[in-house]
């Protein structure tokens, strides 16, 4: 890492990039990082004079908030969210997560995780869903996972306006090639090479000839997420708030 | 005082047979019968088919570790910032409990079908997932609206009993649920519904048209007793927020079984119930 910024800042920044164009953004739970680059995005779509919204699942805020779990599925099943972040314990080169379990033997597998949320319909209604997890490391990114929660890609005929876009993890962003099923190495993070990520990815991915440093945050943006967008993502997220920009929640 | 009114939540827990199906809410906001639960444990109810709704923390994980579940059918049991849910991953790597795969807009779409007494539900998504391919009780069948459309046909959820947690109730039996109105969803689908509350409403929900529309009416309710911060250690929007010690206790002392059993003695055994520990 490098300059006077944090790796949570930088990442924010990266993902509120990729979600230019994007008129609903909606955030999952355990998501304090892709909440806060939802906020900084709609921060700058409103400075341009466009009515972006953005919905956080376990605000108390009320303009973050939608007419509850069931509204979220059946907006995005009707095409109304744009965007939408997911995870994984392992994720693969074809894009595929897995929430519940490492190894053999399902359901008795030798790690148990909690379960697939909502990943197995929004994976394939959202148009825009970027993958993003903090450990980069060939535990996460392995070749194939072991339990599909959801697919990254579906065979013709399978209704799918949605699908992966992006992955962003601690080292690195790649974005997703849906024709060829594949991950393309889009930029290092400041600090990071491409030997870094090869070494610690466990499936093939395609490197472009020059992939560039990751943009780091510049001193507006970074005004912008310690003033305003801190406190209202300390809203779902207390904890995480605290600890990068030692903010309380907005009430 | 009428039948519907139980005397605590003792009383609500005896209303639970072994072996029953049991949709319970997810966490957040405050839904989850955490007074209930820790009865149900004390009562020591045998063989539940656990439904969450669509999710579960500390509810689901009590009852999987306090040995009360035979199924639990999920979308996720998690203590969210707190870690995974120590005593559900026990379980299921040793198969002490079987657990069935969902995602959260299944198991919506599941109740919603049981709600409207009719056999199943179609669902995008999921084609493709190893949820489907577990799951002997889902279909992928043609739209027969379409040509070339294969959609996934979920079996309705009609549980025995829904639980959950509300702010107020009244005499009736009528139950105000604020925001959350997927209990409502959770409610109809069940053969009858077991709640707790914070206080009870003097007078009529159903009479006021601020609180009507976020009242589930007495028809649907088999039982009700009050339980203060019945919720706790989560919290209810409004009323109370989430103990985050209790919950990270439980989160340290859940990952062995002893620790479980230790946190048992304190908040279900013991006299001083987990509602009112500090």
């Amino acid at each position: 890492m490098a300059g006077d910024y944090a790796l949570e800042e930088l990442l924010i920044a990266t993902v509120a990039d990729l979600l230019e164009g994007c008129g609903h953004i909606a955030v999952g739970v355990s998501s304090p990082i892709p909440g806060s680059a939802a906020l900084l995005r709609r921060h700058r779509d409103r400075q341009a004079g466009k009515r972006t919204r953005v919905s956080i699942i376990g605000t108390t805020l009320p303009e973050y908030r939608t007419d509850g779990g069931v509204d979220l599925f059946d907006s995005a099943g009707q095409g109304r969210v744009d965007a939408f972040f997911l995870s994984g314990g392992q994720i693969d080169g074809s894009a595929n997560i897995n929430l519940v379990g490492v190894g053999d033997g399902y359901p008795q597998q030798t790690v148990r995780w909690s379960g697939s949320f909502g990943s197995a319909y929004l994976y394939f209604t959202v148009p825009k869903v970027i993958l993003f997890r903090l450990e980069h490391s060939r535990r996460t990114m392995v070749e194939a996972v072991d339990f599909i929660s959801a697919p990254g890609t579906s065979p013709p005929g399978v209704h799918r306006p949605g699908g992966p876009y992006a992955l962003v993890t601690d080292l690195c962003l790649f974005r997703f090639d849906r024709a060829r099923a594949r991950f393309r190495l889009s930029s290092v993070h400041p600090g990071r090479t491409v030997g870094d990520v090869r070494d610690n990815t466990g499936f093939d991915f395609d490197i472009p000839e020059n992939v560039p440093e990751t943009a780091p945050p510049d001193a507006e943006t970074l005004a912008v997420l310690r003033g305003t967008v801190a406190p209202d993502i300390a809203n779902p997220y207390p904890n995480f708030a605290r600890r990068v920009w030692d903010v309380p929640a907005a009430a | 005082m009428s039948d519907v009114l139980l005397a605590d939540v003792d009383a609500l827990a005896a209303e639970v047979p072994d072996g029953a199906k049991l949709a319970v809410f997810k966490a957040e906001g405050g839904c989850a019968a955490m007074a209930a639960t820790c009865a149900l444990i004390r009562r020591g109810v045998r063989d539940l088919h656990l439904v969450t709704v669509p999710t579960s923390g500390l509810q689901a994980d009590m009852l999987i570790g306090a040995g009360c579940v035979a199924t639990v059918e999920t979308s996720g049991v998690t203590l969210g910032e707190y870690g995974q849910a120590p005593c559900f991953g026990r379980a299921v790597r040793s198969g002490a409990v079987r657990v069935i795969d969902s995602t959260c807009p299944a198991v919506y779409a599941g109740l919603q079908a049981g709600e409207k007494g009719i056999p199943f539900m179609p669902l995008r998504g999921l084609i493709g997932s190893d949820i489907v391919r577990h799951r002997d009780d889902y279909r992928i069948v043609d739209n027969p609206f379409a040509e070339d459309d294969p959609i996934v046909a979920l079996p309705a959820i009609v549980p025995d009993i829904a639980l959950f947690h509300a702010p107020l109730a009244d005499r009736s039996g009528n139950v105000w649920i604020g925001r959350h109105a997927e209990l409502k969803i959770m409610a109809h689908a069940a053969r009858t519904t077991l709640v707790t509350c914070e206080r009870l409403h003097e007078g009529n929900l159903l009479q006021d048209e601020a609180l009507a529309p976020a009242t589930i009416p007495e028809m649907y309710i088999g039982g009700v007793a009050v339980a203060e911060r019945g919720a706790a250690p989560y919290g209810v929007t409004g009323l109370y927020d989430d103990d985050a010690g209790r919950i990270a206790a439980y989160a340290s002392m859940a990952k062995t079984e002893d620790g479980f059993a230790a946190w048992l003695d304190e908040t279900v055994h013991g006299r001083a119930p987990a509602v009112a520990a500090e």
